[in-house]
């Protein structure tokens, strides 16, 4: 059995009562930790907590070399945890269908999701998002463009866009990093942003959400990571409201 | 010295003047005399004294090179010469004759445009003389014909004087069958050499006389008293009737062209951008107002100024504290410090330098051999610099002491950027770098200045044997790579090149610095449909890549992580590690995620990587070993010696000429067996063999040996002692 369980977003405490309890049963605990992390945690308190072993895995133990947790899963209960609802990485539903296609059982416990959590904490209308992208950071002879032009494409059609950051090992993307790499990626006038959502550490005790034009933006604190993104079509006048309550908002 | 000083104000005089300016390379096969000449004509032009002449030690003034009496690095002088009462200034650039270092000459033939081509009267034209005169020719560098060791002929073997003229006449036919041969356009064109017209002449440059029709009419001194003179020992008297550096230059000056009639015919084979751009028009008309192009040749250190750039400045001026930039690096400027000239091992500062002239500046700290340097920021960079021979040997270097580790890094950068025909590996995680070059004595001379100047204490391997490999037969059966997420597909379909494509990539007649359209004209003539020729993603070696796609969303942005992985996979195949070359690669299909964050650098560049690794399994990837041609030349009685040392090292005897009492057998063999030749060879003849080899290119290594040799390449460098198999790529 090969139970898939999102942590939610922040800390220990977010996890369900259901996932409590299926890692309580597991034989083998593996936490995903390449995604996204809980920021508000760490691995070992995780160990203290459940009083049992837990094995990190990076990209490559996912992606290349699953077979130690589905040799696990094959024989025993395997709790497989990550970040934030499990499915909405998309590497994890192939390891959903390695497990499958090996007999495995498997199952998912949900967690609460940052997809839901910004419209929350920003107050933009989840039926109005397009489709999401991702910031990378550049590489030698890689800058993609793919982020801007899911933007634009969406900003066409009104609809918002949520931005994901990225997170590497040893760097977790900022939110004044993203817009800087959109801002270098913009070529005219006709590409220009007016304004951006940025949020910082959802579900925490104190997140930031901050509302306003790039240049605004750059002097927000927005403190330790996680931090996300959202560029916004036009406002509705309720999500204005409360972008100008909650996030500083001011309309021009 | 104050003949020096005032030479250098001369100098200073007619460096603004084109039409004044004489750019010349001298060129032969080892020994014929090349040093000995260019000594003599700085004497005869008065920069150094006569009795340090002849002792080939002003050009060759490295102390390595002194003792094993060759040139071992080209150099540059400048001299003023009188002809028909007008000055004219020579840029000389003495070259090596030895193979292992004719990576010089490659690059002085780019700095020049005229050569003197000198053949030993004796030995007559050598594999060598042939091979520099291709890289002139190539180059578009015209050339005069100097046969030296004329006194030889007299003293030595007796000839009378109508038995020289006839060896002379076979010299020039022999040198002219060679230039008809390599280009025929420019032969028919003025190029052929000839006696009467005054592009030969002949004579000693050991004892320091030459005669050329022109000059005889000039003097009025005849064949006949040549002959009479040299005959009987009067080889003073002959200097003096027909001094060497007058004949010699007089033929310079008169048959070799100025960089103003040089560049618009050279400009055309060595730079591939837009003729009507400024840059463009500056260089074909030589014009100092224009732009600065100049195109690097050769990099040295000096002690007190750091690293010294040469080169040609083909328009535009040097000024100290000018602003440029080095193409194909960050664009960050590089500030002129000294800008001058060579004059042997001295450099003299200049206030100006001029375009058409061959330029010493310090401060390009990010230029390499080979790099283009301009005032513009962007400009089409001048065509590489292939060495028609490449690096077949390899050593391991490592230093002595712990402390010295940073140091011999650094010194292996610094090597590595003076000596472009160097390939060096550096590893600082074990220490051990590999350094590969032309050949043993290449490689001995390297390791022991990195001793000497460097002061770097170096342990150093037994020579190793530079392999490559290549695919046999077509994989016409798309090869699937997957990244590690899986989300990623990629599809190739990979071909051996076909060996008249090589070649024009080799000769640059398709390369990536061609216009597009240019590009896709040369490719179509080389065979290609035309939507194939149009969709030349990257010529890496002698490989290229197609991107036969249509319409792939974010392709573009993925690409150069695509050639990327190419390139990680051309640079050490699956079969030993080793580079890859003449495989044409069609990219056939992609599947990309749709969000950029899953289909970086660390999914795309290994998915490419194993799926032309494993393709080239599928597609029968072969291991190819560098071969050497041999000329071992020995009295009649040694000939079974010469024979038996090429058949026993895997070689091969495929001509045998004899001349008179010697005979000279023509073969190859591998270099792997050539190790330790000279000695063995010299044992089995008693000594009398005169040889020299040179590189015959890379043959696939022969079945009975190849499983073998790929598992001893394996343990040595650490992979799986096994043959790999196709599915250790492709999971
Ligand atoms: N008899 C005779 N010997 C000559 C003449 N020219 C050169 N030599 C001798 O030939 C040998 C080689 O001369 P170099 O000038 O060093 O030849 P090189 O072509 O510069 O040699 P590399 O640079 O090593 O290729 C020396 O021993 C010279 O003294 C000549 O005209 N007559
Ligand atoms: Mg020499």
């Amino acid at each position: 059995m090969l139970t898939f369980i999102g942590l939610g977003l922040y800390d220990l405490d977010d996890i369900s009562l259901k996932g409590q309890n299926a890692i309580i049963e597991a034989d083998a605990v593996f936490l995903e930790s390449y995604t996204s992390i809980l920021t508000g945690t760490s691995p070992a308190e995780l160990e203290k907590r459940y009083g049992k072993p837990i094995k990190i895995l990076k990209r490559q133990d996912v992606e290349q070399h699953p077979e130690p947790i589905l040799d696990a899963a094959k024989t025993g209960k395997v709790a497989f945890l990550t970040g934030g609802d499990p499915m909405v990485s998309t590497t994890h539903a192939d390891l959903r269908i390695r497990a499958k296609n090996l007999g495995i059982e498997t199952r998912i416990i949900h967690g609460s999701s940052i997809v839901s959590a910004v419209c929350g904490l920003s107050g933009l209308q989840n039926y109005r998002f397009g489709k999401s992208c991702s910031i990378p950071y550049p590489a030698k002879n890689w800058f993609p463009r793919t982020p801007l032009d899911t933007i634009l494409s969406n900003l066409i059609q009104n609809l918002h866009t949520l931005v994901y950051l990225d997170i590497q090992e040893t760097a977790f993307m900022s939110v004044q990093e993203g817009i800087g790499i959109l801002e270098q990626l913009i070529t005219g006038d006709s590409e220009k942003i007016s304004l951006y959502v940025g949020i910082a550490r959802a579900g925490s005790e104190n997140p930031v959400v901050a509302a306003g034009t790039s240049e605004k933006l750059k002097d927000v604190n927005f403190g330790p990571p996680l931090h996300i993104l959202i560029v916004p079509a036009t406002l509705h006048d309720i999500e204005q409201e409360y972008l100008t309550l909650f996030a500083g908002y001011a309309p021009a | 010295m104050s003949r020096g000083k005032k030479t250098v104000e001369r100098v200073m005089q007619l460096m603004n003047q084109p039409e004044s300016i004489r750019n010349i390379g001298i060129v032969a096969h080892i020994d014929h005399g090349k040093t000995t000449l260019s000594d003599n004509l700085l004497a005869g032009a008065g920069i150094i004294s006569g009795d340090l002449a002849g002792k080939a030690c002003w050009m060759d003034s490295d102390e390595e090179e002194q003792a094993r009496g060759i040139t071992i690095d080209a150099s540059n002088v400048s001299m003023v010469h009188e002809y028909g009462g007008k000055e004219y200034l020579i840029n000389m650039i003495d070259t090596p004759g030895h193979v292992d270092f004719g990576g010089d000459v490659t690059r002085a033939m780019r700095a020049v445009d005229g050569a003197v081509v000198l053949v030993d009267a004796v030995e007559g034209t050598m594999p060598q003389t042939e091979t520099v005169l291709r890289q002139a020719l190539k180059e578009r560098v015209k050339p005069v014909l100097f046969i030296n060791k004329v006194d030889r002929l007299i003293n030595e073997l007796q000839v009378d004087e109508m038995e020289m003229q006839i060896r002379l006449g076979k010299v020039i036919d022999k040198v002219n069958k060679l230039i008809k041969g390599m280009n025929e356009e420019m032969y028919n064109n003025g190029w052929k050499l000839d006696a009467a017209g005054g592009t030969v002449a002949f004579g000693s440059a050991l004892y320091n006389w030459a005669i050329s029709v022109p000059y005889m009419k000039k003097s009025g001194i005849s064949f006949k008293e040549v002959y009479e003179h040299c005959k009987k020992g009067e080889m003073k008297e002959l200097a003096k009737k027909s001094p060497l550096c007058e004949v010699v230059l007089d033929m310079v000056v008169s048959f070799l062209p100025n960089p103003k009639i040089a560049q618009p015919r050279r400009v055309g084979v060595i730079w591939h951008g837009d003729v009507n751009t400024p840059e463009g028009k500056g260089m074909m008309t030589c014009d100092p107002t224009a732009p600065s192009c100049m195109m690097v040749t050769d990099i040295s250190f000096d002690p007190h100024a750091g690293e010294v750039a040469t080169g040609r400045l083909f328009s535009g001026k040097l000024t100290r504290g000018d602003e440029m930039y080095i193409m194909g690096t960050a664009k960050k400027v590089n500030r002129l410090q000294q800008v001058g000239i060579f004059m042997g091992p001295t450099r003299v500062e200049v206030p100006e330098l001029y375009a058409g002239n061959i330029a010493a500046v310090t401060g390009l700290k990010d230029a390499v051999v080979g790099s283009t340097v301009s005032s513009l920021m962007e400009m089409t960079p001048f065509e590489s610099l292939e060495h028609y021979s490449e690096p077949v040997v390899t050593v391991a270097v490592e230093a002595k002491n712990m402390k010295d580790l940073p140091k011999l890094v650094e010194v292996l950068r610094q090597v590595a950027k003076e000596d472009p025909t160097l390939r060096v590996n550096i590893n600082e995680e074990t220490g051990e770098h590999l350094i590969s070059g032309m050949g043993e004595l290449h490689l001995e001379i390297i390791t022991g200045r990195i001793k000497r100047d460097k002061g770097v204490e170096i342990i150093t391997s037994e020579p190793i044997v530079v392999y490559r490999e290549t695919i046999t037969q077509e994989l016409t059966d798309p090869v699937e790579g997957k990244s590690p997420n899986r989300h990623n597909r990629f599809y190739f379909t990979l071909h051996p090149l076909p060996e008249h494509v090589v070649e024009m990539i080799k000769s640059h007649e398709i390369s990536m610095n061609q216009e597009s359209l240019e590009r896709r004209d040369a490719m179509v003539k080389a065979g290609f449909e035309k939507d194939e020729a149009k969709s030349v993603k990257d010529i890496y070696a002698t490989n290229i890549l197609l991107d036969m796609t249509k319409g792939i969303q974010y392709l573009n942005e993925t690409m150069e992580l695509i050639i990327d992985g190419i390139h990680e996979a051309l640079d050490g195949g699956p079969l030993a590690d080793e580079p890859v070359q003449n495989m044409l690669i069609k990219l056939v299909d992609v599947k990309l995620h749709e969000d950029a964050i899953h289909r970086g650098p660390a999914q795309v560049i290994p998915a490419v990587r194993s799926a032309i690794k494993g393709g080239m399994l599928l597609a029968g990837d072969s291991l190819l070993e560098p071969l050497q041609k041999l000329h071992i030349t020995v009295p009649q009685d040694n000939m079974g010696g010469a024979t038996s040392q090429i058949q026993s090292r895997r070689g091969q005897v495929f001509d045998m000429a004899s001349e008179g009492d010697t005979i000279t057998v023509i073969g190859k063999a591998p270099v792997a067996e050539l190790f330790g030749f000279a000695g063995d060879v010299r044992s089995a003849t008693e000594g009398r063999a005169m040889w020299n080899s040179e590189f015959a290119g890379f043959e696939i290594v022969p079945s009975g040996s190849a499983k073998e040799i790929v598992l001893q390449i394996r343990k040595r460098k650490g992979l799986k002692e096994e043959l790999p198999k196709p599915a250790d790529y492709l999971a």
